[in-house]
């Protein structure tokens, strides 16, 4: 077996494949497995001692959302049961979903209906972001192939078990992406965040049990229940299992997705993408995304998987490392981000909606050499009062304010120096 | 202009596929702007009819998400991502070149009413940065340099 078990069948112009094509690659095999030799206990146990956690960005354990969803379904009695696929991939440096969306479809489908049966879903809602067309349609495709072929709908390969599964195409949102806004976009409602408790898995779409999981964690569930949780754990460099699709981006000679084993470290990602481009050294890098930490040349040997990234101080996130060489302005590349959290802030709060664009104006200032000593210390005041984490209703403003409250610390001598008129980095 | 009976039939459909009219209020929005390019006061008002929705109800949504469009566009949108991995491969200069060819900034139309840029972040392309979307396919394009630009601009003149 491939140690590339989600993008091990991609093609290289990410053509998706015919459902008999993808039988002939040995696609299929987990779901036939898990319907016919396990129960849906059993695969959650199975997901558990693979180590599987989340990868839309939180890590948290796959196998115990599913038990909190099996829990809710039990306790709210006979009716449908939703099982949401985040297809809504917009964070700033992130573009691995996409792939297996598009590439992929049948792998993804296989394990959102393995994930169902484990948790005890009635259908499956694929949520995809109305930029990703081609994503759409060949998840669409697939889905009336595998209807077609009784992968899908009723008593699925004679098990007994039916499910129905849709494309829900999106329209351009980042905040769609919030589990509780995406629920709330699913029923037609204004897509903004909802209160927690009740969580989606007591109280989700339609008040019915619901869980949200990510495109990459449930394409990488058909091969877990084929090869087993063991294989899984082996193919990891620490104790988090199995592969990661890190996509590297910005300041590298090639940048690229890559599936290595979780727990590679930076370094070995960028030369995988030959080195940092135009023969110019690292300045730092983001290794999760654009709401992550910044990390420097001294964590360049940090295994990237959740918990030590956790310790270098900052977050694995979806595995987007977006890098700055020694040209790139630290002040400027924190000022893009921000006007991106700025322009998609729902407007449910004030520090979000009016604080955002307020600080990007402040960063733009700073910037073009015009800032003064005050506006760094209302940036610095700002972070203060709006993070680290509870002061808003969801986690995009303090998502927002990470690579600014790690910017000041790691880079306040940059910021000094853009005081003076001028940039000590330069511009990329 | 009213909303052709293919449309209205599809809105219908839409409300039975997505489990109730709420629900398929932004398909609707979706149908309509394909067919018309853009959602105008009056087509919205008869999307809400045909659901047996509110205009509020579902201004709430055409109002809140980036790609429904709420006034004209051009007969080719292009979507420029400014993301933080476009800017770090010369996103700005395609930014720049594509502005001064067309000689509009985001969020404008030319006069000719052929193109429309609008400003979008992250669309999965990082690997080719600096990229855009075109057209209806939202057709992903990069990694874009200012030369490349004009042949796509020329292309679809
Ligand atoms: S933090 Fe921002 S995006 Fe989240 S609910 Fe508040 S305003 Fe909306
Ligand atoms: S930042 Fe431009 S495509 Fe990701």
């Amino acid at each position: 077996m491939s140690d590339k078990p989600l993008t091990g069948r991609a093609t290289a112009d990410r053509q998706p494949h015919s459902l008999a094509a993808w039988r002939r690659l040995g696609g299929g095999a987990g779901l036939a497995l898990a319907l016919k030799r396990h129960s849906p206990e059993a695969i959650i146990a199975l997901i558990e001692a693979a180590g599987l956690r989340g990868r839309g960005g939180a890590g948290f354990p796959t196998a115990n959302k599913w038990r909190f969803m099996r829990a809710g379904a039990e306790k709210a009695g006979p009716g449908a049961c939703y099982l949401c696929v985040n297809g809504d991939e917009t964070e700033p440096g992130s573009f691995k979903d996409r792939l297996l969306m598009e590439a992929l479809p049948q792998q993804l489908i296989e394990g959102a209906t393995i994930a169902a049966y484990a948790m005890g879903a009635t259908e499956v809602i694929i949520l995809v972001r109305d930029e990703y067309r081609a994503a759409a349609a060949a998840l669409s495709r697939a889905i009336v192939e595998a209807e077609q072929t009784g992968l899908l709908g009723r008593d699925i390969l004679g098990s007994g078990f039916d499910l129905t599964m849709r494309v829900h195409a999106s329209a351009g949102r980042y905040i769609v992406g919030e589990e509780t806004a995406l629920i709330a976009a699913l029923e037609g409602e204004r897509p903004v965040p909802r209160h927690r408790p009740p969580y989606p898995a007591v109280s989700g779409l339609w008040g019915r049990p619901t869980t949200v999981n990510n495109v990459e964690t449930l394409s990488a569930v058909p091969s877990i229940v084929e090869h087993g949780a063991e294989w899984y754990q082996g193919l990891s460099h620490t104790n988090e299992g199995g592969t990661k699709l890190y996509g590297v981006s910005g300041c590298v000679a090639r940048p690229q997705l890559i599936e290595a084993p979780m727990g590679t470290t930076a370094r070995e990602l960028f030369d995988l993408c030959g080195g940092i481009r135009q023969g110019r050294a690292l300045f730092a890098f983001q290794p999760g995304g654009g709401a992550t930490a910044f990390l420097e040349t001294a964590e360049l040997d940090v295994p990237l998987d959740f918990a030590h990234t956790k310790r270098a101080g900052s977050s694995l996130g979806t595995g987007a490392l977006i890098v700055l060489d020694d040209h790139a302005c630290p002040v400027a590349a924190i000022g893009r981000h921000m006007r991106f959290y700025a322009r998609e802030s729902c407007g449910l709060c004030t520090p979000c909606r009016d604080g955002l664009p307020w600080v990007a104006k402040l960063l733009d200032t700073i910037e073009a050499g015009k800032g003064t000593r005050g506006d760094i210390d209302l940036l610095h005041q700002h972070v203060a009062l709006s993070g680290p984490s509870g002061r808003s209703y969801c986690d995009l403003n303090t998502g927002a304010l990470t690579p600014l409250r790690s910017g000041l610390e790691r880079f306040g001598d940059i910021f000094a120096a853009h005081l003076q008129g001028s940039c000590p980095v330069g511009r990329a | 202009m009213s909303l052709s009976p293919a449309i209205r039939t599809a809105i219908a459909q839409a409300a039975a596929h997505h489990g109730g009219p709420k629900a398929a209020m932004l398909e609707a929005l979706k149908l309509v702007q394909e067919a018309e390019g853009w959602v105008s006061d009056a087509h919205l008002k008869e999307a809400a009819e045909a659901l047996g929705v509110t205009t509020a109800e579902i201004d709430s949504l055409a109002t809140f998400y980036s790609q429904i469009f709420r006034s004209p566009v051009g007969d080719t949108v292009i979507l420029l991502c400014d993301g933080l991995s476009c800017f770090l491969c010369g996103g700005d200069a395609v930014r720049d070149a594509v502005m001064s060819r067309l000689g509009i900034g985001f969020g404008e139309t030319t006069p000719d009413g052929k193109f429309t840029l609008i400003n979008i972040c992250c669309v999965g392309g990082c690997d080719l940065a600096p990229v855009a979307l075109v057209g209806p396919e939202r057709k992903l394009v990069g990694p874009l340099t200012a030369d490349d630009l004009d042949a796509l601009i020329g292309g679809a003149r």
